[in-house]
């Protein structure tokens, strides 16, 4: 019972990370209609970043502020100097153009911090268990990610869906001609948008740090888990990428913890084995039965 | 130099479109002048759409000029052009469908670029009542009417200079339409110069000042509606009426 509430919590943690990468990636994509290969290296990027400075400052504490403002001034200057031209372009040249900075953004990372696998430690303050039943206690720190996470999501989700650069930012995901019609300056929101999703990515990156350790490539499996979640939550909606992000995190740690139980056996492998796919299985489902998502609404 | 106050709203010369290798538009030059109500008029695919979207911004001429205000704006971008005061209401609407109708109101809301503030939101609800009571519904739980109602209210929000109207009693149901030729008359009485694009030939004559046919590019007429009236092998001719 207590493993169960652990997973419970592993998955839930998961999942709220999952969203602040798959969020980004999903505005970003519905705004600017640009698919970024690139958002799992800000995640990436993140991570190293409160490893560097963790290191500097001996905290977590000021790695994380610290984040989020480079995550602002890396998304605004990406899209100033260089996503702002793609936007017109073909898909094929947005892909290559995106593609190329995961090469460099891992190539710098190289350079500057080396190959080698870190370990980022749990602030002082949050190194410590909560006892939550008899014989079962969960990690702070994991506690503090799935509060900073929910903080986050709903400050981002108030943004999107009550403010009026939200509107803004949601009629330009829909109909970005008539925006303009209106005589309201998309570049603007183009520019906020990035810097918003490229911050969300860096910082989900600082969080995750102590969580995951610091390596090469760390970005790539994010990535993908988040397209899955874009793809699920309906592309360009940020509430549904919050629930698919979720549903994803809880299957895909309960199907990996529980689905080996089953293994031994012809039927159990096969079992044990669709566990540990469930997300693409049903991502698969989706793009069958509901190709706009099971959360979005534009055909 | 023409002061701004009696320089045309929107002024084109001898614009030539193109989409692709389609030559659209063939040397239109049209004037709208402060407060005038111009009736555009002309069978389908015969330019109309193509030379708001030219004024516009949307679509670039390849050759000739686009004059708002006196000021060239033949090259600048289409936000820029609607904030000197030009509001287009597209046919088809442009209605947000993932906004509720009070996004859709709110999100053009601004003063004038003479810093008139006479269009509020409750003003626009005054005149469209039945938008006051859909505030809080999506812009694609509307019917076609309060779609089209909505479209022309976010229009005005912005406090404009110039209302262009594309189609804007196609499909719609009679007293609809009705409600909506009440309100084109009653932004023509606000001072609001309009460019008005309608096959209701009736209407048009009844309420613009002036009327130009587009005939496959080209302005074939331009006159009062006196003038068109009393000619019917025009009407004939270019409006199959």
């Amino acid at each position: 019972m207590s493993g169960f509430l652990s997973q419970l919590l592993n998955g839930l943690q998961y999942g709220l990370l999952l969203f602040l990468i798959a969020s980004g990636l999903t505005l970003i994509f519905g705004v600017l209609g640009i698919i970024n290969l690139a958002h799992g290296s800000l995640f990436m990027i993140g991570a190293y970043l409160a490893f560097l400075v963790t290191k500097a400052t001996g905290s977590l504490w000021f790695a994380l502020p610290v984040g989020i403002g480079a995550g602002l001034v890396i998304g605004a200057v990406l899209e100033r100097v260089l996503f702002r031209y793609f936007y017109d372009r073909e898909h094929l040249d947005q892909v290559l153009v995106t593609f190329a900075l995961i090469l460099i953004f891992e190539e710098m990372r190289s350079l500057v911090v080396g190959n080698d696998f870190y370990s980022v430690p749990v602030p002082a303050a949050l190194d410590f268990s909560i006892p939550i039943t008899a014989g079962f206690s969960y990690a702070a720190y994991r506690f503090f990610v799935i509060g900073a996470c929910l903080v986050l999501a709903a400050a981002l989700i108030t943004w999107i869906e009550r403010t009026n650069m939200g509107a803004v930012i949601r009629a330009a995901a829909e109909k970005p001609e008539m925006v303009d019609i209106l005589g309201l300056d998309a570049r603007r929101v183009h520019l906020t948008v990035f810097a918003v999703g490229t911050a969300l990515a860096v910082t989900a990156g600082g969080l995750a740090a102590p969580l995951t350790s610091v390596y090469p490539n760390m970005g790539d499996g994010m990535l993908i888990i988040s397209f899955v979640v874009v793809v699920i939550g309906g592309l360009g909606s940020v509430s549904g990428a919050f629930f698919a992000a979720l549903l994803i995190g809880l299957i895909d740690t309960l199907g990996k913890a529980y689905g080996q139980a089953f293994a031994g056996s012809g039927l159990g492998n096969i079992i044990a084995a669709c566990a540990s796919m469930a997300v693409y299985i049903l991502m698969v489902i989706v793009l069958l039965f509901r190709p706009a998502g099971l959360f979005g609404r534009r055909a | 130099m023409i002061s701004s106050q009696t320089a045309p709203l929107i002024e084109t010369k001898n614009l030539h479109t193109y989409y692709d290798d389609s030559h659209i538009l063939r040397g239109v030059s049209i004037v709208l002048k402060p407060g005038e109500t111009l009736g555009l008029m002309g069978r389908n695919g015969m330019g109309k759409t193509t030379l708001i979207r030219t004024i516009m911004g949307l679509v670039r001429p390849r050759s000739g000029t686009v004059h708002v205000g006196g000021r060239d704006m033949t090259r600048e971008a289409a936000f820029r052009i609607a904030q000197q005061g030009i509001s287009y209401v597209p046919e088809g609407r442009g209605i947000f469908a993932s906004l509720s109708v009070r996004e859709n109101l709110a999100i053009s809301g601004r003063a004038g670029i003479d810093g008139a503030t006479t269009w509020t939101l409750p003003l626009i609800l005054e005149l469209f009542p039945r938008l006051a009571e859909r505030l809080a519904n999506r812009g694609d739980q509307l019917s076609g009417g309060e779609q089209q109602m909505l479209a022309i209210g976010r229009a005005l929000m912005s406090n404009p200079r110039v209302l262009i109207l594309d189609e804007a009693t196609e499909g719609l149901a009679p007293l609809i339409r009705d409600e909506i030729w009440k309100t084109v008359r009653l932004v023509r009485d606000a001072g609001i110069a309009t460019l008005l694009v309608d096959k209701t030939v009736s209407e048009v004559t009844a309420i613009a000042d002036r009327v130009v046919i587009l005939v496959k590019g080209e302005v074939a007429f331009e006159g009062s509606p006196a003038a068109l009236k009393a000619d019917p092998a025009i009407l004939h001719r270019h409006l199959g009426v």
